[in-house]
């Protein structure tokens, strides 16, 4: 096979991971980083040119929480969609939960969702299920499904509640080097709860969950993780102060406890909920003025490791009916850099480096993704190109995304994706 | 997404304050027994997701006393129970010529949701736990036979708050037209949350003081199984906000006991003091019939 090769020329890159925040070149081949050097400075020749002049080179954005939706619920979303939507949102590799229909809970299901005929466009790496049928009973086979490419386990959309299925997980994880990761909702209590408990569900006569229904789970998970020698646990959509309390608490153990956190809980509060739209419904709910403070202070100082979408396609039926019965969740892939850029870069000063951070090396290390979320030489060749200061308008009817629930239809907002490279590849261009 | 059509009733929060005291005043002019037929060649749907008794009977005598056509749909024995959503119901009474639909539902916001999709106004007759407007309107008209005004009272809501949309409407009503508003129950029933509903709302867990000075006394039904989820005792519930004689005695000598219905003697009030001649429990129920005609005549635009 002739080898094809990309030069991105005239760059910023910044590369948190080799320390790299500098004018340079990155020359792409057979789709590895071949050559980064200062300007140029590449001497070999490249088939294909990239003038990335005035625009931010990082290494490809990585998103640990997305549900494509295959199999079984191919009217939501595709992985052919899902992953376009993707790269039009500069993820070059995405994580999709196995909370499917059938769930993806056996080496056969993880095989199908990584088959080249799902028409990818960007790298699929499956979580597979921790339970079977993620009744939250039996243990799957971590073995197994790790071998055939999960990169983890959960039963996200739902708790492991029970203590000794959660204490078997961890245990097992730590035996295979497996990440267990934790949709924290202590559903116990917050059976028939729409969104957040606070004055927003009071005055609309919605049941709340409570901040306490996380963070008690959060709590107990990290006890057992810093039990539990050399168990990797991953705290999904992180969305309250005092879940982070406790994460902050694992970490200081030195447990092996990360965690990531949604563009939408950065940016979004309860009340925007407004008179019960539905494009503002989604689990974990959005919380409170302090519950968004804590997190944004702790996407600053490195408590949260990485920045995921949890991509939530519904059909539109799904949402058009009364709030109580809407389906939780909202798309996110194409907004997550410029809501990253627009909130924590412009709003509340956090460097691009440490925004890059959260896309790329950060959650890279949470999963174990190797060679990936960096440009150092011999590094998968995926890369995102974006202008941080681009100004554009997100519409939801031009979304590559099969669905349309978002709650940021029309919103105006600065950091634009450029140009996505997967594999040395160019799989999205912005036009 | 579209603005609920001209005449829409879906809740107090929202409303302008003029046309609540329109409303009230309109109320206060309506006589079921010699009304004359303004909706005449109007039909009404009643669409009924919840059981109801007052509230359902007395829409429909109001629209009979206004000349307008009813008819009754319920969820049980509907396309509704074959799965139909809520807006496919909604344009398909539309299609056969609905005017006006009266909608209780078990979900909050849903009269909203329907507003936002048809273009025939949406009377909200409760929704879940949020709102129940038309009780709030004939509680500030039977206030108004009592009292001389709604400005300067003091009101007590005692009770199950949480769960109540008639407290929730009852609030927002009275709070606008300078009524100052207590909320007493358990934490369970009555949140801290419960005091951010809006400015100047009093929160206290003390019967004894909530009642101090109150001109209107409003009960709210106590619903044992939902206690027995909130693990509380039924006893101690009775033992600290049940309304008794010796417990009136606190508020003022001339103040009025309600209650939205259905009552629990022996409960959240003794029979005594259902009985007694401060309590006017039954003309709230009387006065549900005028409201609810003002309500569907401003509805209808014949008012």
């Amino acid at each position: 096979m002739k080898s094809k090769s990309l030069l991105i020329k005239g760059g910023h890159v910044i590369d948190p991971a080799a320390k790299i925040d500098a004018a340079m070149d990155v020359l792409l081949r057979d789709g590895r980083v071949a050559e980064i050097a200062a300007p140029n400075k590449i001497r070999a020749s490249a088939e294909e040119k990239f003038d990335a002049r005035g625009l931010i080179v990082a290494p490809g954005f990585i998103d640990l929480h997305v549900h494509l939706r295959e199999p079984g619920q191919g009217y939501k979303e595709t992985i052919a969609t899902g992953t376009a939507a993707a790269a039009a949102g500069g993820f070059t590799s995405v994580c999709t939960m196995p909370n499917t229909a059938p769930v993806v809970d056996t080496a056969d299901w993880v095989n199908w969702l990584r088959s080249p005929e799902r028409g990818a466009v960007v790298n699929v790496f499956p979580i597979a299920a921790a339970t079977r049928a993620s009744q939250g009973q039996s243990l799957t086979d971590f073995s197994a499904l790790q071998q055939a490419g999960a990169v983890a386990v959960t039963d996200d959309g739902k708790p492991i509640l029970n203590d000794d299925t959660m204490r078997a997980a961890l245990q097992l994880g730590a035996e295979l080097n497996l990440a267990v990761v934790q949709h924290a909702e202590d559903t116990r209590l917050t059976e028939g709860c729409s969104m957040h408990f606070g004055a927003t569900s009071f005055r609309l006569g919605l049941r709340g969950m409570s901040g306490a229904a996380e963070a008690g789970i959060v709590e107990r998970d990290v006890t057992l993780a810093q039990q539990i020698q050399n168990s990797r646990l991953h705290v999904a959509h992180l969305s309250t102060a005092d879940a982070l309390k406790a994460v902050r608490r694992g970490k200081r153990a030195k447990a092996r406890v990360t965690c990531e956190v949604t563009p939408h809980h950065f940016t979004l509060l309860d009340e925007n909920v407004g008179e019960y739209n539905t494009h503002f419904k989604m689990n974990p709910p959005l919380r409170s003025i302090a519950d968004r403070e804590a997190i944004v202070a702790a996407l600053s100082d490195g408590t949260v490791d990485a920045i995921a979408t949890d991509h939530a396609p519904h059909a539109a039926h799904e949402k058009q009916v009364e709030f109580e019965r809407a389906a939780f969740g909202i798309t996110g892939l194409e907004t997550a850099l410029a809501l990253a850029i627009s909130q924590l870069h412009r709003e509340h000063k956090i460097p691009l480096t440490r925004i890059v951070e959260l896309f790329t090396s950060g959650p890279a290390r949470v999963f174990d993704l190797k060679q990936r979320g960096s440009l150092a030489r011999g590094s998968f060749g995926d890369v995102t190109i974006f202008d941080p200061k681009k100004r554009w308008r997100f519409e939801a009817a031009r979304s590559r995304s099969l669905s349309r629930n978002t709650p940021f239809d029309g919103w105006q907002f600065t950091g634009k994706v450029m140009a996505t490279i997967v594999g040395g590849k160019i799989v999205y261009l912005a036009d | 997404m579209t603005t609920p059509a001209r005449g829409s009733l879906l809740g107090i929060e929202h409303l302008e304050t003029k046309e609540i005291l329109r409303l009230l005043q309109l109320a206060r002019r309506m006589n079921p027994q010699k009304a004359r037929p303004l909706l005449r060649g109007k039909r009404i749907v009643l669409l009924f997701y919840e059981a109801s008794t007052r509230t359902r009977t007395s829409f429909e005598f109001a629209a009979k006393a206004l000349g307008a056509t009813t008819t009754l749909v319920l969820s049980s024995g509907s396309s509704i129970e074959k799965g139909e959503s809520i807006i496919d119901t909604g344009n398909t009474l539309r299609a056969v010529g609905a005017d006006c639909i009266v909608m209780r539902h078990p979900a909050a916001g849903a009269p909203h949701f329907m507003a936002k999709h048809l273009d025939i106004p949406i009377v909200n007759a409760g929704d879940g736990m949020h709102e129940h407007p038309s009780q709030a309107l004939l509680d500030a008209v039977t206030i108004l036979k009592h009292k001389k005004s709604l400005k300067g009272l003091q009101a007590t809501i005692i009770g199950d708050i949480f769960h109540s949309r008639v407290a929730r409407s009852a609030c927002h009503l009275l709070t606008r037209m300078g009524v100052k508003m207590t909320l007493c129950g358990p934490p369970e029933l009555v949140p801290d949350v419960a005091a951010t509903l809006m400015p100047g709302l009093r929160l206290t867990r003390h019967i004894e003081e909530a009642l101090r000075g109150t001109d209107v006394i409003m009960l709210l039904r106590v619903q044992s199984e939902r206690l027995a989820g909130l693990k509380i005792q039924l006893q101690d519930y009775i033992a600290r906000y049940q309304m008794t004689a010796a417990r009136l005695k606190l508020a003022k000598r001339d103040a009025i006991v309600m209650h939205p219905g259905p009552i629990i003697r022996g409960l959240e009030l003794t029979a005594e003091v259902a009985d007694c001649p401060q309590s006017v429990i039954v003309d709230e129920v009387r006065n549900g019939v005028p409201t609810r005609m003002a309500i569907l005549a401003r509805a209808l635009g014949r008012a």
